[in-house]
């Protein structure tokens, strides 16, 4: 390939074909047709969209982890991912078998405050279900487009000319060049 | 009847394409067998794509290992192409299958060896000296440099020589904060030196800083095999590309010499031969000893598969407070660190021989599988909710790491050779590895952990992780697991002692070559990519000039 103007480059880069199959998949995730999940039964699904939206709420700057679609992520790595089976699908149990000892319900049906309460005592400190739970709720949240931008992350892009670090970050962290 | 080519090369890698894109240039018609699928980073390759762009959001398949972005197919483990290992040896053997092998995903780290490592065992009396020395390699390493192009500074090092550098890449924030760590606790902190192109080369772009080195780069930019050497080569028309090719044997006539080689076509399952008058291996150093123990060639030293090294690595992460809170701004830069941390100890001070250097990494990332879970257990106790999401917010690039690689003795309990119990699903026998490392590496390798330990907290941060303890290894990663094999066809002048002689070429059969990381006759505290290219390049040349006088 010959050498490109920056220009050039650019132009170019941005024709670059997205693969179809990662495409038509984001689609799928995004469509306004009811989602049916493959791996949580209806029960699970209640549970799942409870907890995604506890740990990670709406606030004033982003959506809720259901506005994203987490959710629907965790649904697809459970298909994807077998050795997340056995720790989800055991870890939502073991929560409901703790639920019903304190308020014979399962946690989709405990009232707010019942489930504030459970979640206080398994975040706090964080048993390993509600660590990896949390991180999946996480992972689903943060790498989705609504989290990006919530991240102010603004990379993954083309950069003509390395600046290196700007003056703010410069001064704030008390370093130069 | 069916063609004789001039040269056969088994694998596309840094050697095998270096040593097609050489001999085709010097007019030999060469064909390149390559295992893999093709694979080309503008039609295959993940560059600049969105975690969101996939359902799984860049996690692992079992085809990718490092993640479902990352540009290698292949890993530890294949389908269908076991190995195994001996009682109590862990080896962990990396196997990428495709066009271009392991320079599609390596990190581009390129330092050229100096001159002790090529001559330790007259600075410290352990392992063997080199053949050659680095006087040898020095015209080749800036060749390469000049071919390839990387980014470093010349800093006039003894041991860490200057090169033909394009300009580096200015530090990143918290790349800052760790050189002024560095100065605090007297550890050289200097740019690094990774063959990314900061200015045009030979009709490449420069790199455009989106930090996705090991997708693929789609503007070759960087260093991989097939953008740099094989397309060039087959520029020159001399060039026949066979991929899907699973070598299997070395064939050799009644006069010992090689004749071809045996190779399996994965897309039609039939055995095929090719007929070449000089044979040059370069499938990985125990890919490369497995095809001649398979084929029972070149092995009257009983070396072959002996000697089997890797890289010393264990990591650090620290939260760093300072770094909370961090000003928004695009932190991607290269595919890799700025700036880096060579060896800088005098070892007369230290209970280890060798040394190692540092890669340090860390700060704002692309958001992918997996985000900030080290993070959020070890220094976030927000719980659940807003406080927890403010806490991501917070918390987001406050981390650094600092990757230790360092040099292992080569030990005679360190080896692969054929299990004969096994083969692979082509009929193959496969290795078995035998693996230990000694007290040398452990006690290297603690040191590493309390080097980043201090330098964390010179940074006023704390570790993630508590000290790893002797039990286990001080944090030691397994062998196999940097992907640095080296040794197994090691080179040297008396081939009782040697697989090869200083060219690379087999003592006892003059028309095959290794040119991977088997040949090598030590580790050093830098990496090996680089080396394995320049010698790649000396060893081409002389088979060209052994062609052209007919001695070949």
């Amino acid at each position: 390939m010959s050498e490109l103007s920056r220009r050039e480059m650019v132009a170019w880069l941005a024709t670059l074909p997205i693969a179809q199959a990662a495409l038509a998949a984001e689609r799928a995730l995004r469509s306004t047709a009811p989602f049916t999940p493959k791996f949580f039964t209806p029960h699970e699904w209640r549970t799942v969209r409870l907890l995604v939206d506890a740990i990670i709420p709406r606030d004033d700057r982003s959506g809720s982890a259901t506005d994203a679609g987490v959710p629907e992520f965790m649904d697809f790595i459970m298909t994807d991912r077998p050795q997340e089976r056995l720790p989800m699908r055991g870890g939502l149990r073991w929560l409901d078998n703790h639920c019903h000892d304190q308020f014979n319900a399962a946690f989709a049906d405990c009232t707010p405050a019942q489930q504030t309460s459970v979640l206080d005592k398994i975040s706090s400190p964080p048993v390993e279900f509600f660590t990896m739970f949390r991180d999946l709720t996480a992972t689903g949240f943060w790498s989705s487009k609504m989290g990006v931008a919530d991240l102010r992350y603004i990379g993954n892009t083309v950069v003509h000319e390395w600046t290196g670090c700007p003056d703010a970050a410069l001064s704030k962290l008390g370093v130069s060049y | 009847m069916r063609p004789i080519y001039d040269v056969a090369i088994v694998g596309s890698g840094a050697g095998g394409g270096m040593a097609a894109y050489m001999l085709t240039k010097a007019g030999a018609n060469v064909i390149l067998l390559e295992a893999g699928a093709p694979w080309n980073a503008i039609a295959d390759g993940a560059m600049l794509t969105w975690p969101y762009e996939s359902p799984r959001r860049g996690a692992s398949t079992p085809t990718h290992h490092f993640g479902e972005f990352d540009a290698c197919i292949g890993g530890w483990s294949l389908d269908g192409e076991p190995y195994t290992s001996a009682p109590g040896s862990q080896f962990m053997w990396w196997r990428a299958r495709m066009l271009g092998g392991r320079t599609n995903h390596w990190g581009r780290i390129s330092l050229r060896w100096g001159p002790d490592d090529f001559r330790r065992k007259s600075i410290d009396g352990l392992g063997d000296n080199w053949p050659i020395t680095y006087d040898d390699v020095k015209p080749w390493y800036d060749e390469t440099d000049r071919l390839i192009g990387l980014f470093g500074s010349n800093e006039g090092l003894p041991n860490d020589p200057d090169g033909v550098f394009l300009p580096p890449p200015k530090p990143r924030c918290f790349e800052l904060l760790i050189k002024q760590a560095c100065d605090k606790t007297a550890v050289r902190c200097i740019p690094a030196r990774l063959s990314i192109l900061t200015k045009p080369v030979n009709g490449r772009a420069a790199c455009h800083y989106c930090g996705q080195c090991s997708r693929g780069c789609k503007t070759n930019s960087n260093f991989s095999s097939p953008g740099v050497l094989i397309e060039p080569a087959q520029r020159t028309g001399k060039l026949t590309l066979l991929t899907n090719a699973m070598v299997r044997e070395v064939t050799a006539g009644q006069d010992g010499l090689a004749t071809g080689v045996s190779y399996i076509d994965k897309t039609t399952g039939a055995d095929e031969h090719v007929r070449a008058r000089i044979v040059v291996l370069a499938a990985s150093a125990c890919e490369s000893a497995r095809l001649l123990l398979n084929s029972g060639l070149s092995n009257h030293s009983g070396l072959v598969g002996q000697y089997l090294t890797d890289t010393t690595g264990t990591d650090v992460s620290g939260y760093i407070p300072r770094m909370a809170d961090h000003i928004t701004h695009n932190e991607d830069g290269v595919g890799g660190m700025h700036l880096y941390m060579p060896w800088w100890v005098d070892n007369k001070t230290l209970d280890f021989p060798r040394g190692y250097h540092i890669e340090p990494s860390g700060g704002l990332h692309l958001p992918a599988y997996g985000f900030m879970s080290d993070t959020m257990r070890h220094v976030s106790h927000a719980g659940y909710g807003k406080a927890l999401k403010a806490d991501y917010r917070r918390l987001y690039g406050a981390t650094v790491n600092f990757s230790g690689r360092g040099e292992m003795i080569p030990n005679a309990d360190s080896y692969c050779e054929i299990d004969p119990n096994v083969v692979d699903r082509w009929g193959i026998p496969v290795l078995r590895f035998h693996w230990k490392w000694t007290d040398y590496e452990y006690k290297q390798v603690k040191h590493m952990q309390e080097t980043f330990r201090s330098l964390i907290s010179a940074m006023g941060g704390e570790p993630l992780t508590p000290m790893p303890t002797a039990a286990e290894g001080y944090g030691i990663a397994a062998g196999g697991q940097i992907i640095h094999e080296l040794g197994t066809t090691r080179m040297g002048r008396d081939p009782s002692t040697s697989v090869l002689n200083p060219w690379c070429q087999s003592h006892e059969v003059k028309n095959l070559f290794v040119v991977d990381g088997g040949p090598f006759v030590s580790q050093a505290d830098k990496n090996p990519t680089w080396t394995i290219l320049a010698l790649a390049m000396r060893t081409s040349d002389y088979i060209a000039t052994q062609r052209k006088s007919g001695a070949l």
